[in-house]
């Protein structure tokens, strides 16, 4: 058996919980007109009616790795995906936080959206923050054609070494729509490998 | 440094496809010797783009695709997609409906982490626990045939609320159910906890660290045996979740003290199929009277999404973890603009590199299994020796045996 590892547990640095308007406000205070908008919304469930809050934030893009790191400054996020919109012209790309984990019912959900042009899709990558996230981001190269900037693996994750290396499945324009109905009509005869 | 002297490596890669497998995951291992050096995790084996098909159908028939997303979780699932729809259309949950959602949830962890428990007896060579950890969950299964009228896929939800009600004459084999469980919680907690053979399999073996559980974002069982507080449905209210009451789980309750190894892993679940039995009866104790869904009609449901405007996310802790959908509505379609899945195994996949590093060969099934990701079969390994590339294959059966062979060992040592 290997040496026995021991893990020290360090209690997690109690952060000062702010209230989810607060939490607005500390973003628009840093960053003022680059957050474009911002919505809190509530709803309440079970016969007690306690609520749970979902954040959703739009941000500019050229704000979007110093917002991940001022949210690393006020608490340690969870990330838990990056989902993605395709606009025709813009891509939207959705980060869904979640903070203040951990201290009972107080979790707060905070959807973070940022808007790409299709001409050029590109975003930073938040691995050297949150190391997490490599997956998603991974993810989002091959599904929806970003690139990420700075990725520390830039390797296909899901889709097939023979899938066609210009064809993003979750993009909903023409050649996509093409693409795809071709690679399915051939389906059953095999696809060729280079 | 001369050639003779020169460190051979090998790479072993294992995986992807076996027929039994429920989720194939490729591995390659970057080994010395017996210990493993580097590990990479290549997904994608089974991609079956239910994303992508979900797309194509309205609302009511994603909640039957999502029940397929995978086998087990075949509750959390429909759930998650039925609340991000429910957050993006303001659709209200009948109270009645938002507790027996908990009687079904809470039922699918105990079947999930049995299933699990077995599975990890078999993987160390202990099937005599295995066939006693199954018999229990037969128990289990037997309550959700009783009463959704299938063993797996439920069939039970629909946005809104649920479908079948949960009765009076129901009670009495719940009651039966719940004390037969406990009575099986005892026996098995016994084995797993204070048994050699686990313990020296089990203790030390994958660590993952506080920092790393966190920095990762790993989800469930797997960073709560690290010490990280996180279970959704103690970190925010949903369903009846924040009226009964939920405390997270963390191995300390029972040593005192956090490792973040196998072992660990092991306390986590078994404290919450204990949990579990707790919640369903306070649940079934404080169920309000009240209709089971909002909306009966469907059309006039699917009418109501087709006008909304707006999006939303849905998260709920499956057996495994976090699980979280997010769909977006554009006002004119019956499909959801998008729908993205993001299950508990995905967040727990980085977590798995720093576990194996450091271990042998015999453990990689028991470390791969402890995340439990839906992925026990390890088939068709090739062993490669990077100087003279002789090629050894390896299969499941061999890697069994060798783990099977370590126990033998540690016991007579």
């Amino acid at each position: 058996m290997s040496a026995k590892k021991t893990t020290k547990k360090k209690e997690k640095k109690q952060d000062k919980m702010l209230s989810p308007e607060e939490v607005v406000k500390y973003f628009k205070d840093e960053f003022k007109t680059k957050i474009k908008s911002a919505e809190i919304k509530r709803r309440t469930t079970g016969s007690k009616k306690k609520e749970f809050v979902n954040i959703w934030i739009k941000i500019d893009k050229s704000i979007f790795k110093d917002f991940v790191k001022h949210l690393c400054n006020l608490t340690y996020p969870h990330l838990a995906v990056a989902c993605g919109n395709d606009f025709g012209k813009t891509i939207e790309l959705v980060y869904n936080f979640s903070i203040y984990y951990g201290n009972n019912l107080q979790e707060i959900s905070l959807n973070v959206a940022v808007d790409v042009p299709k001409s050029k899709p590109e975003i930073e990558t938040i691995c050297d923050w949150i190391p997490g996230a490599l997956i998603t981001e991974r993810e989002k190269q091959e599904m929806l054609g970003i690139k990420v900037i700075g990725i520390p693996d830039s390797r296909r994750l899901f889709l097939p070494e023979e899938f066609p290396k210009d064809l993003y499945p979750w993009r909903k324009d023409e050649q996509t729509k093409k693409g795809i109905e071709k690679l399915y009509k051939n389906l059953h005869e095999g696809v060729k490998r280079k | 440094m001369s050639k003779e002297l020169k460190k051979t490596t090998y790479q072993i890669p294992i995986g992807p496809i076996h027929p039994a497998l429920k989720e194939p995951v490729m591995f390659k291992f970057e080994i010395d010797g017996e210990k493993i050096v580097d590990v990479d995790v290549e997904l994608g084996q089974v991609h079956r783009a239910i994303e992508w098909t979900g797309m194509r159908r309205n609302s009511i028939q994603i909640i039957y695709l999502a029940e397929r997303i995978c086998g087990i979780c075949s509750f959390v699932h429909p759930l998650a997609f039925c609340r991000a729809v429910e957050n993006a259309c303001e659709i209200d949950v009948p109270e009645r409906s938002d507790y027996i959602r908990v009687v079904h949830g809470e039922l699918e962890r105990i079947c999930s982490h049995l299933l699990w428990a077995g599975v990890a007896a078999h993987e160390i060579g202990f099937d005599s626990l295995l066939f006693l950890t199954w018999e229990v969950r037969e128990k289990a299964l037997d309550l959700v045939e009783y009463l959704t009228g299938n063993r797996i896929t439920k069939a039970i939800l629909t946005i809104g609320g649920v479908r079948r009600d949960i009765k009076k004459e129901h009670h009495q084999k719940i009651k039966e159910t719940m004390d037969a469980l406990k009575e099986g919680y005892k026996q098995l907690g016994h084995i797993f906890l204070d048994d050699k053979t686990v313990k020296m399999r089990s203790q030390g073996c994958g660590v993952l660290s506080y920092e790393d559980a966190l920095r990762l974002c790993a989800v469930g069982p797997t960073t709560r045996a690290s010490g990280v507080k996180k279970d959704v449905r103690a970190d925010q209210p949903y369903t009846a979740y924040g009226d009964i009451g939920v405390d997270y789980m963390t191995p300390d309750i029972i040593t005192g003290e956090v490792n973040g190894d196998v072992y660990d892993r092991i306390i986590v679940r078994l404290l919450e199929v204990k949990q579990s039995i707790d919640l369903i009866e306070k649940a079934i104790d404080q169920m309000p009277a009240g209709d089971l869904v909002s909306e009966p009609k469907i059309p006039k449901l699917l009418s109501r999404i087709k006008k909304t405007k707006g999006e939303g996310v849905g998260r709920d802790e499956a057996p495994r973890g976090e699980v979280i959908h997010y769909v977006k509505f554009d006002g004119e379609h019956d499909e959801p603009f998008t729908w993205k899945v993001r299950a508990s195994t995905y967040a727990n996949i980085l977590p798995w590199i720093p576990m194996l590093k450091g271990e042998q060969i015999a453990d990689i099934p028991i470390v791969a299994a402890s995340i439990d990701p839906c992925m026990s079969c390890t088939n068709r390994v090739a062993v490669v020796n990077n100087l003279d590339n002789k090629k050894y294959m390896l299969n499941k059966e061999h890697l069994h045996e060798l783990s099977i062979m370590k126990t033998r060992r540690l016991k007579h040592k």
